[in-house]
């Protein structure tokens, strides 16, 4: 069987940024297993500018952000096979893939990153009244479809979501010639972020409908139009207050889900708000050896970040591969409820450890605290939290030595 | 003499942080931003109430079938987006294209270049 002392699965920002880590702390024998004919991953379809402010102080579009990473993986001759299909990994980390030359092949591998991303939630999973007619798609799916086949899904636009992909697809969709009649979000608050609200949306006079959401889908061949309804706080559509919208195309931004298919089928646990795994302050899952970083361990805003954590992985699974990875302590963390999750959720070593978390609600003038014991070792004020934006704490190893358990939560 | 000091209050768009802006402004002078952490929103806040300014990504056709990402290499006036669409929808990209390539030059001020490398 071949053996690898890394493989990395994903050739995405996650995998690329994972493998050049990997390499720059000394892993030589590594290779990164993509799936589609080239690297990138989904940044090759977002061609809009905004990635890059914090790792590179300059704004970049989506596959600028990429070539910047898939350059750095030339210039070090990192290894990748590309339109390579992972099929299984085991806990013993062996991998099996299949591609048209090699047909189904395995790797043992000393370590293993996990780079898959995450895929959309579809709309079967929506419980939407109507037909099944064309013309219902993902946003990233019409993302797709428009900016790397140069099509247009169509003319008439509703957008059910108000997640990014969705904002994105009002301004591109608009720039292009389409009408955007309304964007609905159950939610009394929007999950994208807020420069994106006022840039693709209130730009263009589209509308933002929050707490509506589409009732029902009209147009058995082709979609006619959708009845969309406001919802009261139990989020259940209010009667009385249909609206009847003509339009041909429906978009579905709802949501994000990592996709863990591999990583379940190698035992790793996942974490049920998350849909990620379980990891420490090096990414290494519950299995030794095993590491998860990017979209595929929790969907990340911004792909600065998922750099950011892949690195973490690939400096992580450097020192498992060295033999140098040993927990030391294990220090959980917990939360309140009001956050939601916190990535880490386990600390296993001394030193520094920056936790990424998000709030499960809109919070106004709260202020994030961490506690050990009764002791608080990190408090500050916020004067707005959302569930779209992704915080970071750094805890310095002097506030965390000795520490069982910390829990994260929000207080007055 | 009457007071013509208007407010108006901003998301900055500069970074994902989304900055709360509140512009104080007379005619075409900023008397004062608020709000922002950084001097970028400061400049936006300006740029915002005077002349508001975006950077423009699309896609052009390729003389193959395909498109290439592209994007204004500096923002244009908000007011001519869709001028400086129906001109990047004007044009056929010839292969190779490579990242900065110049697609279209002079477009609204400034020149619409490659974003993806292609062919």
């Amino acid at each position: 069987m071949l053996t690898k002392e890394l493989v990395i699965i994903g050739g995405g920002p996650a995998g690329m940024s994972a493998a050049i880590a990997a390499y720059e702390d000394g892993i030589r024998d590594l290779l990164i297993i993509e799936r589609d004919d080239s690297l990138g991953g989904i940044l090759q379809q977002c061609i809009h500018n905004g990635f890059g402010l914090h790792r590179f102080g300059e704004e970049l579009t989506g596959p600028e952000y990429a070539w910047r990473y898939e350059k750095r993986v030339r210039e070090l001759n990192i290894p990748v096979m590309l339109s390579t299909m992972v099929l299984d990994i085991t806990e013993d980390k062996v991998v099996t893939a299949t591609n048209s030359s090699e047909g189904i092949f395995q790797i043992k591998a000393k370590a293993i990153i996990l780079a898959m991303g995450c895929r959309e939630r579809p709309k079967g999973a929506l419980n939407i009244a109507g037909h099944r007619p064309s013309g219902i798609y993902s946003a990233g799916m019409a993302q797709k479809l428009v900016n790397m086949k140069g099509f247009m899904p169509g003319k008439n636009v509703v957008i059910l979501g108000s997640g990014d992909i969705g904002l994105i697809m009002a301004r591109r969709m608009t720039l292009e010639g389409a009408k955007v009649h309304a964007v609905c979000e159950l939610m009394p608050y929007s999950g994208g972020l807020a420069r994106n609200i006022e840039q693709c949306l209130n730009d263009f006079d589209i509308p933002l409908k929050l707490s509506h959401t589409v009732v029902n889908i009209h147009g058995k061949e082709r979609l006619e139009g959708v009845t969309i309804a406001k919802v009261d706080e139990r989020r259940r559509p209010v009667e009385g207050t249909e609206e009847f919208i003509a339009c041909d195309t429906l978009l579905l931004s709802v949501g994000l889900i990592p996709e863990n298919e591999l990583t379940k089928s190698a035992g790793v646990t996942l974490d049920r708000v998350t849909g990620g795994a379980l990891v420490d302050q090096n990414r290494q899952t519950e299995i030794e050896g095993i590491f998860s970083c990017g979209n595929v361990l929790h969907v990340h805003d911004l792909v600065d970040y998922v750099s950011e954590e892949a690195e973490i992985a690939g400096r992580g699974a450097a020192a498992y591969i060295r033999g140098e990875l040993v927990p030391t302590k294990n220090t959980t963390i917990k939360t309140d409820g009001k956050i939601r999750y916190t990535v880490p959720e386990r600390i296993t070593s001394d030193g520094d450890v920056s936790v990424y978390f998000r709030v499960s609600d809109v919070f106004r003038d709260k202020k994030v605290t961490v506690r050990s014991g009764d002791t608080i070792i990190y408090q500050k004020k916020h004067l707005k939290l959302a569930p779209g934006e992704m915080e970071c704490v750094k805890l310095t190893a002097d506030k965390l030595r000795g520490a069982n358990e910390l829990v994260f939560g929000l207080e007055d | 003499m009457a007071d013509n000091t208007k407010t108006r209050e901003l998301t900055c768009i500069v970074c994902p942080r989304g900055c709360n802006l509140t512009v104080k402004y007379e005619g075409k002078n900023v008397l004062s931003v608020e709000g922002n952490i950084c001097p970028r929103g400061e400049k936006y806040a300006e740029d915002e109430v005077i002349c508001p300014r975006r950077t423009v990504t699309s896609t052009v056709k390729t003389e193959d079938g395909g498109v290439v990402a592209v994007k204004t290499r500096e923002t244009i006036e908000k007011e001519k987006m869709f001028e400086c669409m129906e001109k990047i929808n004007s044009v056929v990209a010839s292969l190779p294209v490579k990242i900065g390539d110049v697609i279209l030059s002079d477009v609204c001020g400034t020149d619409i270049i490659a974003t993806q490398n292609r062919g």
